[in-house]
């Protein structure tokens, strides 16, 4: 198999610098500063009373759609990228195989703008 | 011995990780590990060269799909402790199933052997001095091209799914036509009279503009639907100067 | 490279997304003028398939013979019965919307894909595509709990299922380096070239594909989702879907696995047992004739099954056999049953068929024609299709089957016996709803295709025959 992990070593120099930061941040916080939790501070604040409901509302499924038009159209994405760096052994055909599929999923944006799905309110 | 290390780091925060979705008590904690075993399995991808598969692991799973399962996870009240109390009555089946398939897996591999014949059978090996993704490119949108045409009539007929099945009409609500306002034309909407000085306003004869597509739904439901004819405010006005 | 292999497929998406656009962009109720496109853009492509030379093309993914032929224009006439039976029942239920026949004509370019696959991951897009649009069909009434049930239930069973089929898969390519039907048929040309994780393989795909045809024990999804669904929904369910996965099973069990015969006959032995047994007596004790007629597809999905257990040409052959006659007989079952609605309602209990014959001689016969059939007694079609199946297993020296199948066939038939008891000999109640023409036309072109079959069994006897032996050849 191709051995393409030395490619990604600025990745990998990006995450270890990333976890250092976190791990000291939160260790900081840990070490220097006087935690003393009981029930009562950690608990939500209602403005002085007993908080007696959840917070959370209603699910509104606007929010569930929106997500997976935004799924399928990130899937349609990446379709487009193997295409775009293959273009030129492909050529042509390659081009109108890509055209078609656009075309497939344009009908479908079509039809979703048509019915309002893009709408929020 | 880098890409070894690096097989065995990932492996195991990713079994780690697995472990916790399962047996976290907060969903979003679970998510959060879901997130961090997506993340392993790219790198896993990684070392076995096959970049493209990582890259479409981080941006569709973790970009996409993860953020879905957030969505549901705090939006929706689960009573995660409800879900999760079966576990004592279920165990005894749940250990038998997992031994059975231990079994299975044991018995295949203890019994592996590679046919001589198998790498001349093997048809796709990794093209040399092209990276992972052009590789992947030459091939689907010409070999494979009609695979490549049903996902995108697989992924219409989830587009058309999805809007069938969650999209409400909102009726309430007013939308602003663009169209409509863009093709508006001076001359219906503005009308300008020539009146007698110190004349007042005929009240009767003033008329609302009139639109050239009466539509019901634009309607305000408070207001009264006619047009051109008389307006309850003007009951106020005293005719002055007729 | 022979593109134009795929042309009924290409064509028919093709209209799909035309109708879509033309549903979408009419301002009015547009689904009488789509329904109305879609059953002649089913009629243009049977024209295709039938004129259409055959062949292996797109790099040897995609086949057209005689099988896939044969079992194309079955799909295409379920998909149209089905969707001539809807036209009027999704009016009155509230849920005409051009989306219908959309989703009808993409899962039946699915079906088409499914049964002309060469290649295991034509198999999967195909079956993903159909399964993906039954999902959602199923669920299509979405302000009806029992709708969305079903379409849930439907989902989640049917993606754990695709996700064992894709298991399977993964485990054959790689024990075997390909996905080609024909090079996986050369490599595996003696049983002793098959590794046991191969086999196991092989199994997982069994398991993935009797998931789809509700052969029993992965037949839970089946009753739920019948009773669930929108009642036009669950026609198209009962009749097209199955064709193709069971024409699906027998492509993939002949061709690549053909020489394996030996390592998964039992397998299928048993769940053909298991889904005629289970068939013949879960149905006993129903009440709901939706739900009945869930239990008795089982049983004759058990049937076919046997057929594919011979594992020769003459076995295949009873399998397509049954399989034409089933989707007529069932096609012009569910059509009786949409026609059962009182002030208004749909209803859906036995009880509800009381004394139909002296309401509704008309439709009782058609329905006693039906049930006749479903129980296998001669001279009706039911028959024929138990005939050559039971024919190959006697001749393969599949005893067990054949006997067990005759039995479950007596225990079967008195819950049909049953209904035409309850319509003939019971009390009549209050007269079910006049029911709309359509109704009654497919009753009758399926009634009378059922009732005259043993006239001129001949030409489609011989079709199957030819089909069943382009699959070995």
């Amino acid at each position: 198999m191709p051995y393409v992990l030395p490619g990604y070593l600025p990745i990998l120099v990006f995450m270890v610098i990333a976890g250092v930061i976190a791990v000291a941040m939160v260790g900081g916080s840990l070490l220097a500063a006087r935690q003393k939790p009981y029930p009562e501070k950690l608990s939500a604040y209602e403005c002085g009373f007993e908080a007696f409901d959840d917070a959370r509302r209603p699910f509104d499924v606007r929010y569930y759609l929106v997500a997976i038009l935004f799924i399928i159209f990130d899937l349609e994405v990446a379709f487009l990228f193997p295409w775009a760096v293959s273009l030129g052994a492909t050529r042509l055909f390659g081009f109108l195989s890509m055209m078609g599929f656009l075309g497939v999923l344009t009908v479908g944006f079509i039809y979703e703008w048509c019915k309002g799905a893009l709408e929020w309110e | 011995m880098a890409p070894t290390f690096f097989f065995y780091l990932f492996s195991v925060v990713l079994v780690l990780c697995a472990a916790m979705v399962v047996s976290s008590r907060n969903p979003v904690h679970s998510v959060l590990f879901l997130i961090g075993a997506f993340f392993n399995a790219a790198g896993l991808f990684l070392i076995a060269g096959a970049e493209f598969l990582a890259f479409i692991l981080v941006i569709v799973y973790v970009g996409a799909v993860a953020v879905l399962f957030l969505f549901v996870v705090m939006m929706l009240d689960v009573d995660f402790e409800q879900l999760r109390s079966g576990l004592q009555r279920y165990l005894p089946v749940g250990i038998a199933v997992g031994v059975l398939l231990l079994a299975e897996l044991v018995s295949v591999l203890v019994g592996w052997h590679v046919h001589p014949a198998a790498t001349a059978v093997r048809f796709a090996p990794a093209p040399a001095g092209v990276s992972n993704t052009v590789a992947l490119g030459e091939l689907v949108y010409t070999k494979y091209i009609l695979l490549f045409q049903a996902a995108g009539l697989v992924l219409l007929v989830a587009m058309i799914g999805a809007i069938v099945l969650t999209l409400r009409d909102r009726r309430s609500s007013r939308h602003q036509r663009i169209a409509v306002q863009n093709a508006r034309v001076p001359g219906e909407t503005v009308e300008l009279r020539t009146m007698a000085l110190g004349g007042g306003v005929p009240v009767a004869d003033i008329l609302r503009p009139r639109l050239t597509q009466p539509d019901a739904i634009d309607d305000d439901p408070l207001e009264p639907t006619h047009h051109g004819g008389h307006h309850p405010a003007d009951a106020h006005h005293a005719p002055e100067g007729r | 490279m022979n593109w134009a292999l795929a042309l009924p497929e290409i064509v028919l998406a093709a209209c799909g997304l035309l109708i879509l656009v033309i549903g979408v962009l009419r301002k009015s109720d547009s689904a009488q003028l789509c329904s109305m496109l879609t059953l002649g853009a089913f009629l243009v492509t049977g024209l295709l398939v039938l004129t259409r030379p055959g062949g292996i093309g797109y790099y040897g993914q995609f086949t057209v013979d005689s099988f896939a032929v044969l079992t194309k224009l079955l799909i295409l006439i379920g998909a149209a019965l089905s969707l001539m039976l809807s036209f009027d029942y999704n009016d009155r239920q509230g849920i005409a919307r051009f989306e219908y026949p959309v989703l009808i004509l993409f899962a039946t370019v699915g079906m088409m894909g499914m049964v002309s696959a060469s290649s295991l991951m034509t198999l999967y897009v195909a079956l993903e595509l159909q399964s993906l649009a039954l999902y959602v069909l199923a669920a299509f009434a979405r302000d009806e709990l029992r709708s969305s049930e079903a379409g849930l239930k439907y989902f989640v069973l049917g993606a754990l299922a695709s996700g064992l089929l894709l298991y399977g898969i993964s485990l054959v390519y790689g024990f075997s380096g390909t996905m080609d039907f024909g090079v996986l048929a050369h490599a595996l040309g003696s049983p002793a070239q098959a590794s046991a994780g191969l086999i196991v393989g092989v199994v997982f795909v069994i398991v993935g594909l009797a998931f789809k045809i509700s052969a029993a024990p992965f037949h839970m999804w089946t009753p739920d989702v019948y009773e669930g669904s929108p009642t036009s929904v669950t026609v198209f369910l009962a009749t097209a879907p199955k064709v193709a996965a069971m024409a699906l099973l027998l492509r993939v069990m002949a061709e690549p696995f053909g020489h394996l015969l030996a390592s998964w006959q039992l397998v299928i032995e048993v769940v053909s047992i298991a889904s005629m047994v289970l068939g013949a007596l879960a149905a006993i004790g129903q009440t709901n004739v939706k739900r009945l007629m869930a239990y008795s597809s089982i049983g004759h999905m058990g049937y076919a099954l046997i057929g594919l257990a011979v594992g020769t040409p003459l076995g295949m052959r009873g399998v397509l056999v049954y399989l034409i006659v089933y989707i007529f007989m069932s096609a012009g079952t569910w059509a009786c049953i949409i026609a059962m609605r009182r002030q208004g309602l749909a209803v859906e209990k036995i009880e509800d068929l009381s004394g139909l014959a002296r309401t509704d001689p008309g439709l009782a016969l058609a329905f006693a024609i039906f049930m006749f059939s479903m129980a296998g007694i001669p001279p009706l079609s039911g028959f024929f299709g138990k005939l050559y199946v039971f024919l190959a297993a006697v001749q393969s020296g599949l005893w067990t089957l054949a006997i067990i199948g005759v039995l479950t066939s007596v225990v079967g038939s008195y819950y049909y016996l049953r209904i035409v008891k309850v319509m003939y000999f019971d009390a009549p109640g209050p007269a079910l709803d006049r029911r709309p023409s359509m109704l009654g036309f497919v009753a009758a072109v399926t009634g009378v295709f059922t009732l005259f079959f043993f006239l001129f069994p001949g030409p489609l006897v011989a079709a199957a025959g030819t089909a069943a032996s382009a699959l070995f050849g």
